[in-house]
């Protein structure tokens, strides 16, 4: 067909649009992006302060802190991800575009993460040292965080998607999301735990990568998915 | 499947080739049925307006007309074939424009025509946005976000678009909502040319307008 062979190259071309025009939007609505971030580091920060300067307490219970706030923090931002493009009629666009949904559901989950999920990347080695973590163990953190965010934000896409303009959607997208995030909670926190309990590391982090690719190949297929039958 | 080919030899010319075609549409919204057995038929250069009161399912015939919800029964086809099986296909040839228009308050009016452009499947360059968007009014506004515009300037953003697409079917939710005087007389210009350029139009509309087209087929839900 004539216009299949044409979308072959377009099919980038409309990848990196989309998400320029996502980060665009980002930019132009920093403090839906700072408010998450905030968010992070305010959660995080909380423990030290309430617990004490326990320096043994404070390592030990760090990769589950932060591993936890980044959690909520994504839960934060999930509701975003569709709403305001549902409500003024872009979402609609959206599903009529001779351009494949699922590549441009990836797009916009990539947006997402480059937003929310990449500054708690970021920001955690600086959160680390309050917890007076070592600094193999703040590399292992920053390690499984940037492999297990993508993963909350392909996942988070699929219960923003399902519980689109429905009334009291932001808690039920965390009553159907939050039980999936658990395996990338267990494996997440358990690669820091291990590297400084001395053991090998690599095996939690290989598990979080089979997580990142599994949904990176499914996710996009059931959020487009979920998309058509929440507007129709 | 239906073959359109057997009718050609028992018309007479001038013949009008069907493209779209609804069979005994339904839709059901909740436990209501809003309409049942519309049988709706368009051709090449044809204007299909469909009328009936507020809560009658014209927005709701419209967007299964889409493809963004099916029909409870029954079966729209393009050129024969159902809609629902063609998807991609189907959608690179149909620009709709709803109540909601697709317009983002963060953008600017150029921003936003080029982007929504590109989403329908056609990049356009900076000279083309900007030659539509003076066609449109909204000359010397181009780097406006779209918040700061009035509730008819920003539905000029969205019908920008039917300047700079290429698609043959368009299909409007009441387009002509909001608009002035002079923006009511060049989107009646817009839709003239392209009806007499062998495009297609589906509207719905509650104002009296005189649109010259080779066929007008009306619609009317009850």
């Amino acid at each position: 067909m004539h216009h299949r062979s044409l979308n072959c190259n377009y099919l980038d071309a409309m990848f990196l649009w989309i998400i320029k025009r996502d980060l665009l939007l980002a930019v132009r609505r920093r403090s839906d992006v700072l408010i998450t971030l905030f968010f992070f580091v305010i959660v995080v920060s909380l423990f030290p302060l309430s617990v004490g300067p326990e320096m043994n307490l404070l390592r030990t219970m760090a990769p589950g802190v932060v591993w936890v706030a980044a959690l909520l923090a994504s839960m934060l931002s999930l509701n975003r991800m569709f709403s305001s493009d549902y409500q003024d009629g872009t979402l609609e666009q959206m599903l009529i575009s001779p351009q494949s949904l699922p590549l441009l559901v990836l797009g916009k989950t990539l947006a997402h993460w480059l937003v929310t999920g990449l500054p708690l990347v970021l920001m955690s080695p600086v959160l680390g040292i309050q917890y007076d973590l070592p600094s193999d163990a703040l590399f292992v953190l920053v390690i499984s965080l940037l492999i297990g965010t993508p993963v909350l934000s392909l996942i988070g896409a699929i219960g923003a998607a399902l519980t689109l303009g429905l009334r009291g959607g932001g808690v039920l997208v965390s009553l159907l999301v939050l039980p999936l995030y658990i395996p990338i909670l267990i494996f997440g926190s358990g690669a820091v735990e291990a590297n400084m309990a001395g053991v090998d590391f690599a095996a939690h982090l290989s598990l979080i990568g089979a997580f990142f690719f599994v949904s990176l190949v499914f996710a996009p297929w059931v959020t487009a998915w979920s998309l058509r039958v929440s507007l129709e | 499947m239906l073959s359109i080919g057997y009718n050609r030899k028992l018309l007479s010319y001038p013949f009008i080739p069907i493209v779209l075609q609804g069979i005994k549409v339904a839709c059901v919204r909740g436990d209501r049925e809003l309409f049942k057995d519309i049988n709706f038929s368009l051709g090449t250069g044809g204007l299909l307006q469909v009328r009936g009161p507020n809560g009658s399912g014209k927005t709701s015939l419209l967007r299964m007309m889409c493809g963004l919800s099916l029909p409870a029964s029954g079966e729209i086809c393009w050129d024969g074939v159902s809609i629902g099986t063609l998807n991609e296909e189907y959608f690179a040839r149909t620009t709709y424009i709803g109540h909601l228009g697709g317009v983002k308050d963060d953008l600017t009016v150029t921003e936003n025509l080029h982007i929504s452009s590109a989403m329908s499947g056609s990049e356009i360059s900076i000279d083309v946005a900007n030659k539509a968007l003076n066609t449109i009014g909204l000359g010397g506004r181009e780097h406006l976000p779209v918040k700061v515009l009035s509730q008819g300037q920003r539905r000029r953003v969205a019908l920008a678009r039917l300047l700079v697409c290429n698609t043959t079917l368009w299909i409007l939710d009441e387009p002509f909502v909001a608009l002035d005087v002079a923006a009511v007389q060049l989107l009646r210009e817009i839709l003239e040319r392209h009806l007499q350029q062998d495009g297609m139009v589906v509207m719905t509309t509650h104002q009296e307008i005189d649109i010259n087209a080779s066929s007008i087929t009306q619609l009317q839900l009850s």
